[in-house]
């Protein structure tokens, strides 16, 4: 680009005076504060959702009691991965939708559904105006005999499906989901199939930590687990002696 | 009426010789039509009841509420106009919803009731305004604990352990003054504000009635909720049986 | 970008910090050093990173000072007007949410991390952190500035519940001199800030007087001329 490149403040009689610098607004740039996957299935009575507790700063795990799974109203529960702050905006968001719903006393209350839409709406909302939410989120819960389970990203793509996850998730748990899952896991396989996806990302998740919570979303309600540790397993041969038959620096 | 051919009670915005606000007073007037509302203060927590005239017997059963609530922890009774009575309702839950989205906390009773006062008194200083032709009665539970105000078309508001307005606040008031407040469970004192209701209703002279009862306490969870149908129906029984004690005593 | 470059709107901010809080068991204290750099150059060697918001609540500022400068005066204005209003101090809560609000609706615009610390009568002892994207989170202790990273080991195993004042005032000593002996951008002394329901009390931990650690010595006049 030839010419001169004007800036805030310059003289006002300059040829320039007090044009904007050229360029889009940026808004959020990147995250900062992050969550890792969520992972969540159906299973016979209703919805099981996971997630660690970290809350990472780029490589360091800076905090690790973050709740990243979340009641909201009486049937659903929403699970995030990605930029805590925005997650607890979009929380003050659902809180206040709630609570109006609430507030009209008519006997009804909100379905997963309806909160998922209502996410969805948001989500793409704010992508279009260029200042996205930087969230994938899980959303769960059981209404009316109905088990509910979907997804909507930061772009505002949503989709429903058996089991579902984010971020590392899609890539580390899913494929154990496609080959173990099925529709009438009981609470423990369900628990089960978690904790090994939840173990793999551990393993392979440099933002993953050992700590994690499992919540559990039936038609009697919502039990989210106090945050617990996973067990792990160092004890192949191979990881204690890994140059034997091998020599080398590797 | 004194008033009426003076010329000074048709704007609010001009008083008389005297110093009255004419407007003010016939709102009150709307008031003191209405069918009765009752408010106490227990020792934990708040219980409101309105005796809710019914117009017509083709009124479907539960509408036209004159009891809503403002928040989780709040909540309003209304005597006099219903219709302004939700105006009056929608401006307290949008402060409401407002200090908690700035504050992060719930907002004081007391503030709640000082912003909603402010607001019912704005009425009075605009010649192209009416006074809300509504009192409300305000009940919370903060950190402070169970709190009762009044608002007043006047913009005045009061705390108050017991508050009666409308058609029967006289008789209602001496009922009240006879409770022993401070030791009294919100259990009980839906019973006794059931009991006043319907002595004071008149039933050879007024229209029918529905019993509108709300209570804020600990067993509701601190959260202000319609009082539970079986506790309802219950301080009904007694209270139309105790109704008709006092006319075999008569 | 030849004559009339904009660099002055990118250059680097100021303020590489050691900041920190700790909740104990009757209120809270605030920890900062005192190093302000433009760059290379230390500007101030005795800033006050630790500022005050209403009588009972103080923030611990890092990163641009400016930046931090300008959410905690937008904070102790609305404090301020918030406290006459409802006739009582504000809670550590809400001092939080006050800054979260500024720093995560500005996001795109600043560049501080916050901790807010306080006492209130609800709650006694509550520390806030408000890194970067305007996430809050209330935490038993937090740390903050580019000094934090040289700390994370240290607290995560000299942290323990329930202390008293007197040992956690120790551990942010201990913890900020720690990271100032380290952390280039972090030095000159340490500040304290205890708040419970007594008061303030600000204490001052001059450079020469701090613990020394790995490879530093003390103070020693010189005894023999160079010539000898």
């Amino acid at each position: 680009m030839t010419g001169k490149q004007p800036y805030v403040g310059q003289a006002l009689d300059s040829p320039h005076a007090f044009t904007l610098a050229p360029g889009p607004t940026k808004h959020t740039q990147y995250p900062y504060v992050t969550g890792t996957s969520v992972l969540g299935i159906k299973y016979k009575d209703g919805v099981l959702i996971a997630a660690d507790t970290a809350g990472s700063y780029g490589s360091t795990v800076r905090y690790k009691s973050v709740e990243r799974l979340k009641t909201c109203g009486k049937h659903c529960l929403i699970g995030a991965s990605g930029e805590i702050s925005d997650f607890q905006q979009i929380l003050s968001y659902v809180d206040k939708l709630i609570l109006n719903d609430y507030m009209w006393d008519d006997g009804n209350n909100l379905s997963p559904r309806d909160i998922h839409n209502y996410l969805t709406r948001i989500m793409y909302n704010k992508r279009n105006s260029f200042d996205p939410l930087w969230n994938t989120l899980v959303i769960g819960g059981v209404k009316n005999g109905e088990k509910y389970l979907g997804v909507v990203t930061m772009i505002g793509v949503h989709y429903e499906d058996n089991h579902v996850a984010s971020g590392f998730g899609n890539h580390l748990a899913r494929p154990i989901f496609r080959d173990e899952w099925h529709e009438n896991m009981t609470l423990e396989e369900g628990i089960q199939l978690l904790e090994k996806a939840l173990t793999v990302l551990f393993y392979r998740d440099r933002s993953a930590i050992n700590k994690v919570q499992v919540a559990n979303i039936t038609a009697e309600g919502i039990n989210i687990s106090e945050p617990y540790a996973l067990k792990t397993n160092w004890d192949y041969k191979a990881f204690k002696n890994p140059t034997a038959g091998a020599v080398g620096s590797w | 009426m004194s008033s009426i051919g003076t010329g000074y009670d048709l704007s609010v915005t001009t008083f008389s010789p005297d110093g009255r606000v004419f407007q003010i007073e016939y709102a009150t007037k709307a008031i003191d039509n209405s069918g009765t509302v009752v408010g106490i203060k227990c020792k934990d927590g708040v219980v409101m009841g309105v005796e809710k005239l019914i117009a017509s017997k083709m009124l479907l059963e539960g509408s036209n509420r004159r009891i809503h609530s403002v928040d989780r922890h709040a909540g309003m009774a209304i005597a006099g106009l219903a219709a302004d009575g939700r105006q009056i309702v929608a401006r307290a839950r949008a402060e409401a919803a407002n200090y908690l989205t700035f504050y992060g906390e719930q907002i004081p009773t007391e503030e709640l009731c000082n912003r909603v006062a402010y607001y019912v008194h704005l009425c009075t200083l605009y010649w192209w305004l009416r006074p809300y032709g509504s009192a409300a009665i305000l009940a919370g539970y903060d950190r402070d604990g169970p709190q009762l105000y009044m608002i007043e078309p006047s913009g005045v508001a009061y705390r108050y352990f017991g508050a009666a307005v409308g058609k029967g606040r006289q008789a209602a008031k001496t009922e009240i003054e006879k409770l022993k407040l401070d030791q009294m469970t919100c259990r009980e004192g839906v019973i006794a504000v059931a009991k006043i209701i319907y002595s004071v209703h008149d039933e050879a002279k007024d229209k029918a009635f529905e019993l509108e009862m709300s209570w804020i306490c600990d067993e509701s969870n601190r959260e202000h909720q319609r009082v539970p149908a079986d506790l309802l129906a219950e301080a009904k029984a007694i209270a139309k049986a105790a109704q008709e004690e006092d006319m075999d005593a008569d | 970008m030849e004559e009339f470059g904009c660099e002055w709107n990118d250059a680097p901010h100021s303020m590489g910090t050691t900041i920190m809080a700790v909740q104990y068991e009757g209120g809270v204290i605030l920890g900062a050093d005192s190093r302000t750099t433009t760059g290379a150059y230390v500007a101030n060697r005795a800033s006050d990173k630790i500022t005050e918001l209403t009588d009972n609540v103080y923030i611990c500022r890092s990163g641009s000072a400016a930046d931090s400068q300008i959410v905690s005066d937008y904070s102790r204005y609305f404090l301020n007007q918030h406290t006459i209003q409802l006739g009582r101090d504000a809670t550590v809560k809400t001092a939080a949410n006050i800054v979260r609000e500024l720093s995560y609706g500005n996001k795109s615009f600043l560049e501080c991390g916050l901790i807010v610390a306080g006492w209130d009568k609800y709650e006694n002892g509550s520390v806030y952190s408000i890194p970067l994207g305007g996430t809050i989170l209330r935490l038993p202790f937090s740390t903050g500035g580019s000094g934090s990273s040289y700390l994370y080991g240290f607290l995560d195993q000299a942290w323990k519940d329930g202390m008293n004042k007197e040992e956690a005032e120790a551990l942010v000593v201990k913890a900020v001199s720690l990271a100032m002996a380290r952390d280039g951008s972090s030095g000159g002394v340490v500040r304290t800030v205890i708040i419970d329901s007594s008061g303030v009390t600000r204490n001052f931990y001059p450079g020469d007087k701090l613990p020394l650690y790995y490879e530093e010595i003390p103070y020693r006049p010189t005894v023999e001329p160079m010539s000898a």
